[in-house]
């Protein structure tokens, strides 16, 4: 049960969150001119890491934002939380 | 004599408590456990093994017990599997053995014992496997004999809660190093929470009477018990076990808050399930003594001498006459000595080790209590009850004993103490590793991974003032670290007596048979799930050689005891027989539960109606009181039909239809999902979001729209309205209303940031009325004279605010029939006035209130789809037809995805109609579709029914499906298979009843 920081409430339990994959994937801007595999890359192709993965998480029974997590796979720590649109920020794994 | 001493012991003997077990009257005092008091009672077996049906007894005093298990109380309070040494005494209290037929005593699945070659290892995988059509009748009868207690009779009429805890310090065991963990923690302020699963702190202090400052131990528990419960940062949960630990210090705990009780008092829960989150954990958790492995060291008056010390120091039962000791460590010297003053007659301390400690020798040697060093027992004799045990020298080697060195000495009691093992399941689960220490035979924590530190003995560290040090010293720091600035102050840290030194135990791993007659009995390793060395050693020749396969292949540590007694003496004997260092071997990982709990506690208060909420709409009490039968959606509860004097459901629902296909019908549209958007963007989100064009949309205009997955699947559907110029309002399924509403969300959030639009749920804010039939127009007319109602100034896909009834409105011109309908939405507490008010002036069309299956009746004779029936997250707007609704010019969430390969290729499964040749013929939903008329397998499908029902407007039964190239193939005939046989179908278009100009 993982202790997630809000960035607008602050530190809350996992079940208050919905954990949204993995993060920084951007929708192509030009998708009529990109092939199968490259659509198919966007929409299916997700990186299954084993060390630091940066993901979204909605605080889905809190305030409803979304925001960005960096989290060891391994350890489970909590590497860094930061908000959408902000740049990945870098961490030791 | 066994039985209870004449005093001592943490007992009240002023007060006598009767008890049952097997229905024979018992009696024990205030601060027995059922263990301590059957013993005082004379009772040696008090189960029957799980496979071979061996009689047990108790072997330990503690939480690691593996053959007491009974089951406590009876009717809706009984409880399976209960261990008897967790059970404090109460008057009245109510226990049955358990795994025994027709009894106890004699027990006919004994037999096993004897059949025992039959058994052996991953029996299940040979003995049984052929042939195989008998299987289900092998499995009948081993499940009958195999098996522990029976759960209740009926339901349970205590209550369970739950309970959320943060903390700065959760202290995890009470014994001398936990407590003085507590203490200091608690010094600085910090709030500490101390949880023990005893009913008492102290620990083995309560067992071993060690002094602590000249006094005894439990002197200096007392104290520090005092001065925490005064303290208001801590808190105190004696009977609370912690059974699991998370990420992030999340530990889950079971507190047995009434179960030393006949029932709890009012108001007052069984147990209660804690949830704390800790920013540091202090894991006290001691050490448990281990069995030697030798032949028949299961027998009744086999025991730990831990556990014998505990029940003559704190229970005052003597659980012999006449004892035999057999160690490989120190500890058995203190417990020879405390059950000599008891009045135990000491036989001999038999010493696996070449000589016995000096200093523990010329003790016993006072006592005029033998010591044969360098000797071991080899075997005990005896079936119900220990009768003797034989005593050899082993071999160099230690694989055998050597002939002639031996003797025979009769006696009742065999204490062992195989060494200890500290207790280390949460500090595992706590995602750690474990370090093989193989000076003291035993695994010690490894780094930690979480805010977590292991004191005492569990860390290896079995001395009394170690324990002591280190539990005030990780309490200071694990304060500090939780951000305490004081530091604890107090009287200086106490001085103990030293003990026995438990660091150098003599580990091997299995004792070599070497008596005669009996010797060559059964070694056990875990008890409770009756695995012995032999079992080991024989998976080990058949080529297991990973521990997590063995554990799987023998059952060993896989009890409700989770192996606490057998794991260490398991991984041992496997790496003896593989040749290799325990380490190579490793441990199998420890998962949570640590202790057994139970259902009723992981439930608490979600049972029966509070299991999920319920949602219901503003007209639901008129439903009620008009007979509905309701149907559940998601978590709101739908009127279904609304069946008439005796009718059946299905004259309901053809009743219902027709009365909405001639004259008018009436249905609760409220817990459609409604999202009220706003914002200068919205006509481009909309744009952005639904696979047809949005910014045309003109005020007072509605239009029926798809959403796509980015996969280019439908994932909702429903119509939105343009309020204004940046205002909308959209409906969506009643299942997805929420999921539509994250969707959108997401997107304005984390994609199109620059996008200003804002999204409010609204479903539980408008009741709406779906007022529908060739009478619609004529009933709205007087329901609200001053509005033209004229199709020319309020035609269909458009909405008007006006007053019906008297209640301000939206009135949406859109439906979900096919006929003429008008969609009524009014502010959630006007629901039931406006509806009885519809009721009351429809009365002269024969206006009828239909539910969801007329309502789906109606929306599938004419081909409307519902997302999630005709739709399962594989199927594209051109499946469905609807290629008429994907806009060409603009992009749109999912686009791209429809002209991938796999999407656009022509042969997709499409929905069709489908007509059986039977009209009366209702093919089940989801059943297959197949090209051929003989259903039997193997059989490829083509295609499945997605909707089925029988039309009173038709008069036969017709049905949608998904066909692989469906819309070529209109007139074609197909099978649908189902019960074995194969109907035949003609492919129709989706379409079925025509309402032509009537809907206008």
């Amino acid at each position: 049960m993982l202790l997630l920081e809000c960035p607008w409430c602050g530190p809350r339990s996992e079940e208050e969150f919905s954990c949204g994959g993995e993060g920084h994937i951007v929708r192509p801007l030009n998708p009529d001119e990109l092939d199968d595999a490259a659509w198919g890359d966007y929409v299916f192709m997700r990186r299954n890491a084993k060390g630091v993965h940066f993901e979204r998480w909605r605080h889905a029974h809190g305030c409803g934002r979304w925001f960005n997590v960096a989290r060891s796979t391994v350890s489970h720590e909590i590497l860094a939380v930061y908000r959408v649109g902000d740049d990945k920020p870098k961490v030791a794994p | 004599m066994s039985g209870r001493t004449a005093e001592g012991g943490r007992i009240d003997r002023t007060q006598r408590l009767k008890f049952q077990f097997d229905s024979e009257t018992m009696f024990g005092y205030p601060g027995d456990t059922l263990a301590s008091a059957l013993l005082a009672n004379g009772v040696r077996v008090v189960g029957r093994s799980f496979k071979y049906h061996r009689p047990r007894g108790l072997m330990a005093a503690g939480g690691e017990e593996p053959n007491g298990l009974v089951r406590l109380r009876r009717g809706g309070r009984a409880e399976p599997n209960v261990r008897a040494t967790d059970i404090l005494l109460y008057d009245g209290l109510l226990a049955e053995s358990q795994n025994r037929w027709p009894s106890l005593k004699f027990d006919l699945g004994a037999l096993n014992d004897r059949l025992s070659p039959l058994f052996p290892a991953g029996f299940y995988y040979k003995t049984f496997m052929w042939p195989a059509s008998l299987w289900p009748t092998y499995e009948a009868v081993i499940r009958r004999m195999a098996g522990l207690g029976r759960a209740a009779e009926s339901p349970d009429p205590d209550h369970y809660d739950k309970q959320y805890a943060h903390c700065d310090v959760l202290v995890v065991g009470g014994g001398p190093a936990g407590l003085a963990a507590a203490q200091w923690a608690g010094r600085t302020g910090a709030r500490v929470i101390l949880a023990d699963e005893g009913a008492e702190f102290g620990g083995a202090l309560l067992g071993n009477g060690q002094r602590i400052d000249g006094g005894a131990g439990m002197d200096w528990v007392t104290g520090v018990v005092a001065e925490l419960g005064e303290a208001d940062n801590v808190r105190l949960l004696p009977r609370t076990t912690a059974v699991g630990y998370y990420d992030h210090n999340a530990l889950v705990m079971l507190q047995r808050v009434a179960d030393h009780l006949a029932r709890p008092e009012p108001g007052q829960p069984r147990q209660r399930l804690w949830q704390v989150r800790a920013s540091q954990v202090i894991l006290a958790s001691g050490a448990l003594e281990r069995p030697l492995v030798l032949s028949n060291n299961d027998r009744p008056g086999v025991m730990g001498a831990g556990a014998a010390q505990t029940y003559v120091n704190r229970y005052g039962v003597r659980p012999g006459r006449r004892a035999v000791l057999f160690t490989n460590n120190d500890s058995a010297y203190p417990a020879a000595l405390d059950l000599a003053q008891a009045g135990v007659d000491i036989a001999a301390v038999v010493e696996l080790r070449p000589t016995a400690p000096l200093g523990w020798l010329s003790r016993l040697d006072e006592q005029g209590i033998e010591v044969l060093a360098d000797r071991a027992v080899v075997a005990v004799e005896g079936r119900g009850a220990v009768k003797a045990v034989q005593i050899g020298k082993l071999n160099q080697a230690r694989d055998g004993a050597i002939r002639g060195m031996g003797r025979r000495i009769e006696c009742d009691l065999l204490c062992f103490s195989g060494g200890w093992t500290p207790s280390l399941h949460l500090f595992s689960q706590s995602g750690a590793k474990l370090d093989w220490n193989a000076a003291m035979g035993c695994f010690l924590p490894g780094d930690a991974v979480q805010a977590v530190r292991v004191v005492g003995a569990a860390n290896g560290d079995f001395a009394l003032q170690d324990c002591l040090d280190q539990g005030a010293h990780a309490g200071n720091f694990a304060a500090n670290q939780a951000g305490q600035r004081r530091r604890g102050r107090g009287p200086r840290t106490p001085v103990a007596d030293a003990g026995p030194d438990l660091t150098a135990p003599l580990p091997i791993w299995s004792i070599p048979g070497g008596g005669r007659g009996q010797g060559c009995g059964k070694a056990f390793v875990d008890f409770q799930s009756d695995v012995t060395a032999a079992d080991l050693r024989l998976a080990a020749r058949e080529g297991y050689r990973s521990i997590e396969h063995v554990k799987r292949y023998t059952t060993t540590g896989m009890g409700t005891d989770q192996g606490r007694t057998s794991n260490i003496n398991a991984l041992g004997i496997v790496a003896e027989a593989l040749a290799v260092d325990v380490p190579q071997v490793g441990h199998t990982t420890f998962r949570p539960p640590f202790a057994p709990v139970t259902f009723g506690a992981l439930a608490g208060r979600r049972i029966g109606g509070l299991l999920d909420p319920v949602r219901r709409t503003p007209m639901h009490t008129w439903h009620q009181a008009n007979g509905a039968a309701f149907e559940p959606v998601g978590q709101w509860l739908r009127p279904y039909f609304y069946p008439r004097d005796n009718e059946t459901m299905a004259e309901a629902v053809d009743r219902e239809v027709l009365a909405a296909r001639s004259s008018l019908g009436l249905m609760d549209a409220s817990t459609l999902g409604k999202i009220d958007i706003q914002g200068p963007d919205a006509a481009e989100f909309l744009n952005r979001i639904y696979t047809n064009g949005w910014k045309g949309l003109a005020v007072g205009g509605c239009r029926y729209g798809l959403m796509l997955g980015e996969d280019g699947m439908i994932f909702d559907d429903g119509v939105t309205s343009r309020l204004g110029p940046e205002h909308f309002h959209m409906t969506t399924t009643t299942g997805n209303a929420a999921r539509v509403l994250d969707w959108l969300e997401s997107w304005l959030q984390t994609e199109w940031p620059e996008l200003a639009v804002y999204c409010t749920s609204c479903t539980e804010q408008w009741a709406v009325a779906s007022l529908c039939g060739p009478n619609a127009r004529r009933l709205m007319a007087a329901l609200c004279p001053e509005l033209d109602l004229s199709p020319e100034a309020f035609p269909a896909m458009t909405w008007q605010a006006a007053k019906v009834a008297g209640f301000e409105t939206r009135i949406f011109r859109i439906g979900f029939t096919g006929e003429l309908s008008f969609e009524i939405n009014v502010p959630a507490g006007h629901g039931p006035a406006l509806w009885q008010a519809i009721m009351a002036a429809g009365e002269k069309y024969a206006i009828t209130p239909y539910g969801t299956e007329a309502m789906h009746v109606l929306r599938a004779e004419v081909g409307f789809i519902i997302v999630g029936q005709e739709t399962d997250g594989t199927v594209t707007p051109h499946d469905l037809g609807l290629g008429r609704m994907v806009s060409g010019k603009k992009d749109f969430l999912g686009k791209r995805s429809l002209s991938r390969a796999d999407t656009s290729r022509p042969d997709r499964p499409q929905l069709v109609g489908l007509l059986a040749d039977d009209p009366a013929i209702r093919v089940p939903e989801g059943a297959q579709l197949i090209a051929g008329a003989n259903p039997a397998p193997p059989q490829v499908g083509i295609g499945h029914v997605t909707s089925s029902y029988y039309s009173p407007t038709l008069g036969r039964g017709f049905a949608l499906g998904l066909l692989q190239g469906g819309h070529g193939r209109h007139g074609e005939a197909v099978h649908i298979a189902y019960d074995g046989n194969a109907v035949r179908a003609v492919v129709t278009p989706p379409r079925f009843v025509d309402v032509g100009e009537r809907a206008k």
